[in-house]
């Protein structure tokens, strides 16, 4: 069975998704970020989606909820690398992906969770979990 | 043979009937004063041969066989040219339907006598000619049809340019009504320009657009999410006071899609977004 890898770039994960969906791949994906958000700590994930030309209702509820569910365990997702001709189904869908942000490509993505991280990156945040 | 009497008046009369031909389509387009003499008189002359040509090789009255080939080029070229001249497709069709007084008179004097000859041969000028005559019309309507869509393909391109105002940062100035159509064109074209140009703010200029009802509102907000999706922040300028006003009594929602009244003030927004100042020299 496929599986989708899970890369640890510094303190984010990136999931870059180039097969086909399907609910189990879905649910897999569900689980081993959790845990590897936890595991690893991570405070943002990025899914890549450049490789994806479809996008149907299924696969736009998944993101958002990886997004929630990565919320929950205190890491941000962005989602990087969308088509210009599957935004334009989401939108018509009406799935504009409300809680999940948005960046052009991973690098733009990295800026992204670097910012909104930076501010909480204090020495609070550094301090060793004892 | 029947027709073949037809061929034989146009053969035996034919400078006469031109003449009379060419006489009547003056009268039906004495409005016009743009159409040449010598420009009527080739056309009527080459039609009326190919007519004469092509009755007298016993062709079918089904105008659409290749026997009438030659005919039909004709007309459709005359056709055409009349679009383009500005004519009215009635006019068009008087060019052929003319022909048949010219022709009933000749017919009547030959074959008189004869009641069931003549009533025969009536008919089949009839038919012909009112199928000839169908015919320039639908060719008329078709290249008017053409030119329109070519018109609105070329007016949908010319009308949505996505323009780059700094790095980073685009603008698409809209002018005239959004529909579907237009919506889909001008969220595809900053979409692509979105991903080529690596833009992560793009101003909507509205100031161009001459009324926003609730469904302009809508297609604005989906080109905002689309551009959203992508990653890009949109801004909407150029909104007018009275459109502004419809925008609240319609009570459409633009959320959190940030407004300006000018592009400059939403370029100031996204140079400050992009941490870009302006400095005098």
């Amino acid at each position: 069975m496929d599986k989708i890898p899970i890369l640890r770039l510094g303190r984010f994960l990136l999931v870059t998704i180039q097969v086909d969906m399907h609910d189990r791949l879905a649910l897999a994906l569900q689980d081993d970020l959790t845990s590897q958000i936890v595991s690893t700590r991570a405070q943002g994930v990025l899914i890549d989606i450049s490789a994806l030309d479809i996008i149907d209702s299924f696969i736009g509820r998944m993101l958002a909820n990886i997004a929630n569910m990565a919320r929950i365990l205190d890491a941000e997702t962005v989602v990087v690398g969308m088509q210009p001709s599957v935004a334009i189904t989401l939108v018509e869908l009406g799935l504009s992906l409300p809680g999940v942000r948005t960046a052009l490509n991973v690098d733009r993505g990295m800026q992204l969770l670097r910012l909104s991280r930076a501010s909480e990156d204090s020495d609070f945040d550094r301090r060793p979990i004892p | 043979m029947a027709d073949r009497t037809v061929a034989e008046i146009i053969e035996r009369d034919q400078s006469e009937l031109l003449k009379e031909w060419i006489r009547r389509q003056k009268e039906d387009l004495s409005s016009r004063q743009d159409v040449s003499d010598a420009e009527l008189q080739t056309d009527s002359r080459n039609l009326l041969a190919a007519l004469r040509e092509t009755i007298k090789s016993d062709a079918q009255t089904d105008i659409h066989s290749s026997e009438w080939a030659r005919v039909r080029d004709l007309l459709a070229d005359l056709s055409r040219r009349r679009v383009l001249q500005g004519f009215a497709p009635s006019q068009t069709a008087t060019f052929v339907l003319s022909l048949k007084q010219p022709l009933f008179d000749r017919l009547v004097a030959t074959v008189g006598s004869n009641m069931k000859v003549l009533t025969e041969q009536i008919w089949f000028v009839t038919a012909l000619l009112d199928k000839l005559a169908l015919f320039t019309t639908e060719v008329f309507q078709k290249t008017r049809e053409e030119l329109i869509s070519r018109q609105q393909q070329e007016m949908m391109e010319l009308s949505t340019p996505v323009v780059e105002l700094w790095h980073g940062i685009l603008a698409l100035p809209l002018i005239g009504t959004l529909d579907s159509n237009r919506t889909q064109v001008v969220m595809q074209n900053l979409l692509e320009a979105i991903v080529s140009k690596e833009a992560d703010i793009a101003i909507i200029d509205i100031t161009g657009v001459p009324t926003v009802d609730t469904l302009v509102a809508q297609h604005l907000l989906k080109t905002v999410a689309a551009a959203r999706l992508m990653g890009a922040e949109c801004i909407i300028s150029g909104i007018r006071p009275q459109i502004a006003q419809t925008i609240i009594h319609l009570g459409v929602d633009l959320g959190n899609v940030i407004t300006k009244a000018t592009l400059a003030d939403a370029f100031k927004i996204a140079l400050r977004t992009r941490k870009l100042t302006v400095t005098s020299m």
